[in-house]
């Protein structure tokens, strides 16, 4: 096991190597320029040239990249061509909303959607079922965005239960701040998260009801609930918690919407505005950073499937 | 004490623990004192330098943190800001400035004369109106700690507006450590003499900029009037909280949590205006100018008669309609000047104000138009933009012209623009924009340039129009000022050097809470409280 993880770590040097050359390549032969976006309507091509020049976008591609790797190999992610902060304290003070936001989201449609999907697979093809599968088909189908709008427009503007837009740190402003702040986009993105967990679960745990070894269970005399618990869920496990890992780095990477309507300060939100004002050092820095997380992600996961099925061995 | 809490039940440990968070909660926080106006921005704060950027909200941060030697009055008129009196010799070459008792910078370190000639010729370098200036200066010195002399080689007519100028890039003074950073790099420190101080600590790019009240700041006595007269901090603190979402920072003014709004977007201030407990109005007397550029270096608007055909097809009110939307806020206006304005005139305007697309195909055919394609950049981020840009499309197909709409970012855009390629490797023949309309109030202004090593994108070449040009600079009354104008004018409109496609207003929201709002075209927040 240990040789593995040691394996697994030791591989993630080449594929982030390939994904900075991608990352770097991709930026730098895409339209745009940080210096036109700098200099405004007022520069001339002159003062355009002459900002590219300082920022150092005019010397050879080559030269560029081998700066930026030797500036990833002291740990230095750069520095903002706009705000001229370190990429790192950028990420920094984006990564805790985003983080405690894919947490609360990831626990709320778990504890929903499992059990959720349990009980739709147990009770398959009765009218539960058919309600689990179409809140699954609901959720899936309404964009993010007007379920935000619809939950802001309720909760917050009419019943003013809570508040519309913002982040509070749970850490500085206090677990009450924090909580009624989050609540809103949790809820938000846990309906496409629970309908995705649900039906993973549901599919799973009918197919795992059919094997011999719960009819044994069975015949055995356990009741129906630790049949259900003990036997089919443990053994379903693998795939649903395949799913969750995939949410989980889709949430920390991928949650733009989410965090513009709720004007959340995210590391979604940074990659966007990031990318629309050419910030080549944060792009190019977030998307390593991505990497790693999806890289780390999938380790865990991987790992966690010998804990849930011994017969997995590495 | 771990005694005692070895004791504690397990529920008291949790309550106190939740407790202690919640005691530091803002709620809990409600009785303190401490005023606090919360601004959404017209967009986020990304970089700190206003000289070296000249994004409007990074100028606007300057205004909050910086002070100025002169400033514009409602009436575009410079008066002294940072300066208590000033002479001139009678021979207009030495100008005399000498600042106010008592200005002092955030660091506590008085405001020195040298301070404002290193805070100038880093401006003058960056600056257009600034480099203009430079031209003339002979020498730019301070004999003592208070009194700077600037010396010209040959007189000069716009010395007070040029230091005094409203918008990008502001001449704001820095301290002189500051000021000496090289034009083209960015500052790191942020330290001003303005009524508000940065708290650098607690700036979130892309969410957060926050302001306290510099309480060692020494208003003028006069009262306020746009960039001039007295600039009291009635609030402890601003935060601007930038929100990338136009629906929530509206839900956001609706239920209280912010108390002003910049910039909503036209079409939602109906539905803030029908909430009593807020007042949406125009703020900004002079607005913004829609423009339509063409590229005069390649086929087919290298033809200035296919260029003012293609200006005779464009109808101010389909651009307005189309991208502005709500009648009341927007204008025609066919002066190059905004209208409202001192050199607002009406010289050679009627091929703007033509929208005929049957006199525009005429005009195109008498100007032997080959059906070159028109390669038009359409910035699709950009909603009024993109709008500008298909009604173009429309317009010109409509006149007889062949384009090709290409969709792209505004990045992607400005990258583009500065080239001067053929269409075939890059090059463009039209893009869109506007100017807010302080930017565009002179001659002075690169949009008006006809000098194609020194203009704007787009290159225009008019050997009068740079005269006039010149002349206005050196002008000294109002009257001769505004017959330069309208020289300036008719050549703009004869070489058909971009087509202006009206003035917009974006207006601003606010809770009922809100006082003291200044009717200006920048957005200040001193002299407004939160009541």
């Amino acid at each position: 096991m240990l040789y593995y993880i040691f394996k697994r770590v030791l591989m993630t040097i080449p594929v982030m190597v390939i994904v900075a050359l991608f990352v770097f390549l991709m930026l730098r032969l895409s339209p745009g320029d940080p210096a036109a976006v700098i200099a405004g309507d007022y520069a001339t091509a002159e003062d355009v040239a002459r900002i590219r020049e300082q920022l150092g976008l005019s010397e050879p591609i080559v030269v560029q990249f081998t700066k930026w790797l030797g500036q990833l190999a002291q740990g230095d992610l750069g520095t903002s061509i706009f705000s001229n902060k370190p990429v790192a304290e950028l990420i920094a003070q984006r990564i805790e909303p985003t983080m405690l936001l894919a947490l609360t989201t990831i626990i709320f449609s778990v504890l929903v959607a499992v059990p959720l999907g349990t009980l739709a697979a147990y009770r398959a093809g009765s009218w539960i079922d058919r309600v689990v599968m179409l809140f699954s088909v609901g959720g899936f189908s309404v964009p993010v965005f007007v379920l935000g709008y619809v939950l802001i427009y309720i909760l917050s503007l009419n019943l003013k239960l809570l508040p519309v837009q913002g982040y509070r740190s749970p850490f500085t402003e206090g677990i009450g701040p924090f909580f009624a702040h989050i609540t809103l986009p949790t809820l938000t993105l846990s309906v496409i998260f629970i309908a995705l967990i649900a039906r993973m679960t549901r599919a799973s745990v009918i197919e795992v009801l059919e094997e011999d070894y719960v009819r044994t269970a069975r015949a055995k005399g356990q009741s129906e609930f630790k049949v259900l618990m003990r036997h089919a869920l443990r053994n379903a496990a693998v795939p649903i918690i395949t799913v969750i890992g995939i949410g989980i780095a889709l949430l920390i990477g991928g949650v733009v919407v989410t965090e513009s309507v709720f004007n959340i300060p995210g590391l979604g939100r940074l990659v966007l505005d990031a990318v629309l004002a050419r910030d080549y050092p944060i792009i190019q820095g977030l998307i390593l950073f991505f990497s790693f997380i999806y890289i780390v992600l999938n380790l865990l996961i991987d790992l966690s499937y010998s804990l849930l099925d011994p017969r997995i061995r590495y | 004490m771990l005694s005692q809490i070895g004791k504690m039940s397990r529920r008291a440990v949790m309550a106190a623990a939740l407790a202690v968070p919640l005691a530091a909660s803002p709620f809990a926080l409600q009785a303190n004192a401490e005023t606090v106006m919360r601004v959404i921005p017209h967009a986020d704060l990304k970089n700190l330098d206003p000289i070296w950027t000249t994004a409007y909200i990074s100028r606007n941060h300057g205004y909050m943190i910086y002070d100025t030697l002169f400033a514009m009055d409602e009436n575009f008129v410079p008066r002294p800001q940072m300066v208590d009196t000033w002479t001139t010799s009678d021979d207009g070459l030495v100008w005399t400035f000498v600042l106010r008792d008592g200005l002092k910078f955030h660091d506590g370190a008085p405001v020195t004369g040298e301070d404002v000639v290193a805070s100038l010729t880093r401006w003058g370098a960056r600056d257009g109106m600034g480099q203009q200036l430079f031209g003339v200066i002979d020498t730019l010195e301070s004999p003592d700690a208070k009194t700077i002399v600037m010396t010209l080689t040959e007189p000069y007519g716009l010395v007070l507006e040029s230091i005094g100028k409203i918008s990008s890039n502001v001449p704001f003074i820095m301290p002189k450590r500051i000021a000496e950073t090289d034009p083209f790099e960015q500052i790191s420190e942020y330290v001003g003499s303005g009524p508000f101080v940065f708290q650098a600590d607690e700036w979130v790019p892309g969410s957060k900029v926050v302001y306290t009240k510099f309480e060692d700041y020494i208003p003028r006595d006069e009262p306020v009037s746009a960039a001039a007269g007295g600039k009291i901090a009635k609030v402890d603190k601003v935060i601007w909280q930038y929100f990338p979402d136009a629906t929530t920072a509206m839900n956001a003014l609706m239920a209280g949590e912010v108390d002003f709004y910049e910039a909503p977007a036209p079409d939602l201030a109906p539905i803030l205006a029908s909430n009593p407990d807020i007042t949406v109005e125009v703020n900004d007397p002079l607005g913004s100018i829609g423009f339509a550029r063409f590229n005069h270096l390649l086929p087919p608007f290298d033809n200035a008669d296919i260029r003012r055909a293609a200006i005779m097809a464009m109808k101010q009110e389909d651009y307005l309609a189309a991208g502005i939307g709500d009648p009341q806020f927007w204008k025609t206006c066919y002066s190059v000047f905004p209208c409202g304005t001192p050199l607002e005139n009406d010289v050679g305007s009627e091929v703007m104000a033509t929208g005929d697309t049957e006199k525009a195909k005429a005009a195109l055919e008498a100007a032997g138009y080959d059906g070159t394609p028109v390669v038009i950049m359409q910035p699709t981020d950009i909603a009024v933009l993109s709008a500008f840009s298909l009604v173009t499309a429309e317009k010109l197909r409509d006149a007889g012209f062949t384009v090709q709409l290409e969709a792209m970012d505004w990045s992607t855009l400005t990258s583009r623009r500065a080239l001067k390629d053929p269409v075939g490797e890059g090059g463009w023949n039209m893009f869109h924009t506007w100017w807010i309309g302080a930017d565009v109030i002179d001659p002075m202004a690169i949009a008006f340039s006809g000098n194609p090593e020194k203009g704007w994108f787009g290159w225009a070449e008019d050997a009068e129009l740079e005269e006039a040009r010149a002349a206005f600079a050196k002008a000294g009354s109002l009257e001769e000022k505004q017959e330069i104008g309208r020289k300036v004018q008719e050549r703009l409109w004869a070489i058909g050097a971009s087509g202006e496609l009206g003035q917009f207003f974006t207006p601003v929201a606010y809770r009922n809470n809100v006082k003291g709002l200044i009717k200006s075209p920048v957005m200040f927040f001193w002299n407004m409280s939160v009541e």
